[in-house]
């Protein structure tokens, strides 16, 4: 038996989002993006407008498009918009790449476990050095569907550190995309995206989205509606998608590569509605904030820094910047800072 | 299942929604005067947690949630490491922080017993299981409430010991609320009332299962630090070793038995067969990696239930209850119940309370009521239809209810030395096996 001594302390979650970088951490990064660097030397030309990456040693691919650089009106105006979607301002943007299609679980449960992956057979030192996620105490598809199907119910620091970990495997930079690049995206180069005419054809949401089981509806296999005419599926509805940005009024000033970093832990910005949102819930516009709701279901203290147990209708994709950015910026990406929940 | 945001703008939707539930849980706390708001209340509740993991840590933030009065007395766990970490993240909640008054925290397989009798009203109870009957035995001598969590043992002795304690309990006025956190979950409550109603007619079978991912592997040995003992080693591991866990069926899918023996009104079966191995070979301990029960009931009702904790697999967590006139549906969307037909009969409607938060506001509304809750029929018997699964699918034998419940197989060492060398059985080899 002991006595302890309890050392006082401030709130840890207040002391997140401005520590300074950590050391190893900051490390990884560069040795990350020294990889990256080196991959691209090798690589004769730059990939074409869409290409297809093979997460290593797996059979797992997906599809990644060209994304031109631009400039557009983020935000809706006029008597349908929302107060969160006003004011409509300018932002350009440079060009990137975005995955085709939300990321799925098959990609997603490799990150989860390491002997999935095949890492145990292919250790890679870059790989192994990552934080990874922690096993999950629910099932968290909840029997919605694996193979094919979306990933859900991660956090968006999971997300970050997924898209971290697809780094360091493939080679190529990927992080979440902002708000202003999400929202350029789905657009496609239009003024307002898919119209409520043509949802019922690109995108799965409560209307269409029941399935025997799931009368409430579900998400479905990824890709299995039309594509914008940017080549990129389920956009809208089917799963929400994190994004990398605090969610934050807007203001009117025009804006060049925007991207609102985290200084807390709610709310962040999430797009495009889901499986489980009606029309007006479904357009290129539409912000949700995220809330701290969205874990209820863990019973721990702390909460699990990698899943939202009660968001299952909540995914990513990610993007890959076509310039390469700064090991400062590529760390501020993998690392919001704001990973613990308040309590 | 989810709180879902049906669209942007349900960030004033969410908000009313948190104003609607504080109203609801404060029409519930009406029932029991003075309760939550602690306008009434002049005494501080003393409380104690034992194991000080995530899970532990966690209760005693609902604790703390659950009566503005309660304090944070005193804390276990095995190390000081631990134990100084979770005082430390429950002092930085800007909530209870000021409540968490730590005046006493103990490590050691002895701090269980420091801590009840340090002064506390009410104690936690949130180690590995193996420990529970003797923590919860403990607790009850020295007058105590108790939150315990599930499962309550991990062997038929413990089982047995756990219904004496909590017949003492309930024989001095005690409270005592388990841990099978669906018996708190309104959208449940609701469904298993439809069942009770009649709504699914005569029931004719349960299918369960508990369908996830490896929760807790086993490091390899080589993890394991030059002279540490075979005890603190297992400990450390729990997850990996039956005497500590009970093995997943019991550790984990007892949400499943939890929730057949709801249905059944907490009437045990008369028997099981089962099946279980390990598929995917662990790297030490000696639990399975997959079960499959069938347990017959009286009257020809039927209860299959199965689980697994395996990567790349087929993941579901789910229960149909199975009867004439339909089916109840857990798991996957809403809880709901489809007619012969397939026709929607029923669903569940309305807003999701959080169950652990509930377990707490009940436990502590009631001992401020002076009607301590002790009726939690299931804390042992939830635990036992696990434990028989467990001791068919070991066998490979056919179990009664009677022979699980009188089994003499011990699994936990008495005493425990943090210092001992503990040799475990082997997996279980079925039919050749003799646990019961």
């Amino acid at each position: 038996m002991a006595l302890v001594t309890m050392a006082e302390t401030a709130p840890l979650f207040t002391r997140q989002a401005d520590k300074t970088p950590d050391p190893k951490e900051m490390a990884a990064v560069r040795r990350i993006r020294t990889h990256i660097e080196e991959r691209a030397k090798r690589t004769a030309s730059a990939p074409s407008a869409v290409y297809n990456v093979t997460i290593p040693n797996t059979t797992v691919a997906y599809g990644m498009a060209r994304v031109p650089a631009g400039e557009y009106q983020m935000g809706a105006a006029g008597s349908g918009a929302r107060p969160e979607e006003q004011p409509q301002h300018k932002v350009r943007l440079d060009a990137f790449w975005m995955q085709t299609h939300e990321v799925t679980w098959d990609a997603y449960l490799l990150f989860m476990f390491a002997d999935q992956a095949r890492e145990l057979e292919h250790p890679d030192a870059l790989v192994d050095a990552l934080s990874r996620p922690t096993a999950p105490h629910l099932e968290m598809s909840f029997g919605r569907g694996t193979n094919g199907y979306p990933a859900i119910s991660m956090t968006q620091h999971a997300a970050n550190k997924f898209a971290q970990w697809l780094s360091a495997k493939t080679g190529e930079y990927y992080r979440l995309p902002t708000e202003a690049e999400w929202e350029y995206a789905c657009r496609a180069g239009t003024a307002t995206g898919i119209g409520p005419g043509q949802l019922g054809d690109h995108a799965w949401f409560v209307k269409n989205s029941a399935l025997p089981g799931f009368t409430d509806g579900t998400y479905h296999m990824i890709g299995t509606k039309k594509p914008s005419s940017w080549g990129l599926y389920d956009m809208l509805g089917n799963v929400m998608e994190w994004t990398l940005d605090q969610y934050a009024p807007y203001t009117a000033a025009p804006t060049e590569n925007p991207w609102v970093k985290s200084t807390a832990p709610y709310p962040h910005a999430v797009r495009g509605g889901s499986w489980h949102n009606d029309e007006a819930g479904v357009r290129c516009t539409v912000r949700l904030p995220s809330d701290p709701s969205w874990k209820r279901q863990d019973p721990q203290l702390p909460k699990s820094i990698w899943y939202m147990t009660d968001a299952q209708w909540l995914g990513f994709r990610l993007v890959r910047p076509a310039t390469l950015p700064s090991v400062e910026e590529m760390y501020r990406a993998w690392n919001n800072g704001v990973a613990l929940d308040p309590y | 299942m989810a709180t879902t945001p049906k669209s942007g703008a349900d960030k004033i939707e969410r908000r009313d929604f948190l104003k609607t539930t504080g109203t609801v849980a404060g029409a519930i706390a009406a029932g029991f005067p003075g309760i939550i708001s602690g306008q009434t209340v002049t005494n501080a509740l003393k409380v104690g947690l034992v194991g000080c993991g995530g899970r532990g840590s966690g209760a005693a933030a609902q604790a703390l949630t659950a009566d503005h009065s309660n304090e944070l007395t005193a804390v276990a766990d095995i190390d000081e490491a631990i134990v100084e970490q979770a005082a430390t993240r429950l002092k930085a909640s800007t909530r209870f922080g000021a409540r968490v008054k730590i005046d006493h925290a103990f490590f050691g397989l002895d701090a269980y017993d420091k801590v009840i009798n340090s002064g506390v009203d009410v104690v936690l109870l949130a180690t590995p299981p193996g420990f529970r009957p003797q923590h919860l035995t403990a607790a009850v001598n020295a007058n105590k409430h108790v939150f315990c969590e599930k499962p309550c043992a991990t062997d038929s002795p413990g089982v047995r010991e756990v219904l004496a304690a909590q017949k003492l309990s309930q024989t001095k006025n005690l409270a005592l609320v388990s841990g099978y956190c669906w018996r708190y979950n309104n959208m449940i409550q609701d469904a298993v009332k439809q069942v009770r109603d009649g709504a699914i007619g005569r029931l004719v079978a349960h299918y369960s299962t508990y369908y996830t991912n490896p929760v807790k592997p086993m490091p390899p040995e080589s993890a394991r630090p030059a002279g540490m003992s075979d005890i603190e080693w297992q400990i450390r591991n729990w997850y990996n070793f039956t005497w500590l866990s009970g093995d997943s069926l019991v550790e984990q899918a007892v949400h499943n038995t939890d929730k057949i023996m709801w249905i059944m009104n907490d009437q045990p079966p008369v028997s099981a067969v089962a099946v279980g191995g390990r598929a995917v070979p662990a790297n030490g301990g000696n639990i399975y990696d997959h079960f499959a029960v069938n347990y017959a009931f009286p009257n020809g009702y039927r209860v299959f239930l199965a689980n697994r904790q395996s990567t790349g697999c087929f993941n579901a967590t789910l229960d149909y209850v199975m009867g004439t006139d339909g089916t109840l549906m857990l798991g996957g969307g809403q809880p709901r119940i489809e007619g012969p037909d397939g026709q929607i009969k029923w669903q569940f409607q309305g807003e999701e309370y959080d169950m652990y938060q509930r377990e707490h506001d009940v436990l502590f509304a009631s001992i401020r009521s002076g009607k301590p809750k002790n009726d939690d029929l299931n804390l042992a018997t939830s635990t036992l239809l696990a434990i028989m699964g467990r001791h068919a699918a070991y066998t490979g034998q056919q179990v009664t209810w009677d022979q699980a419940l009188n089994s003499q197989v011990s699994l936990v060492p008495k005493p425990v030395d943090w210092n001992a060398k503990h040799e475990v059985p082997g997996l279980a080899v079925p039919g050749r096996s003799k646990v019961i």
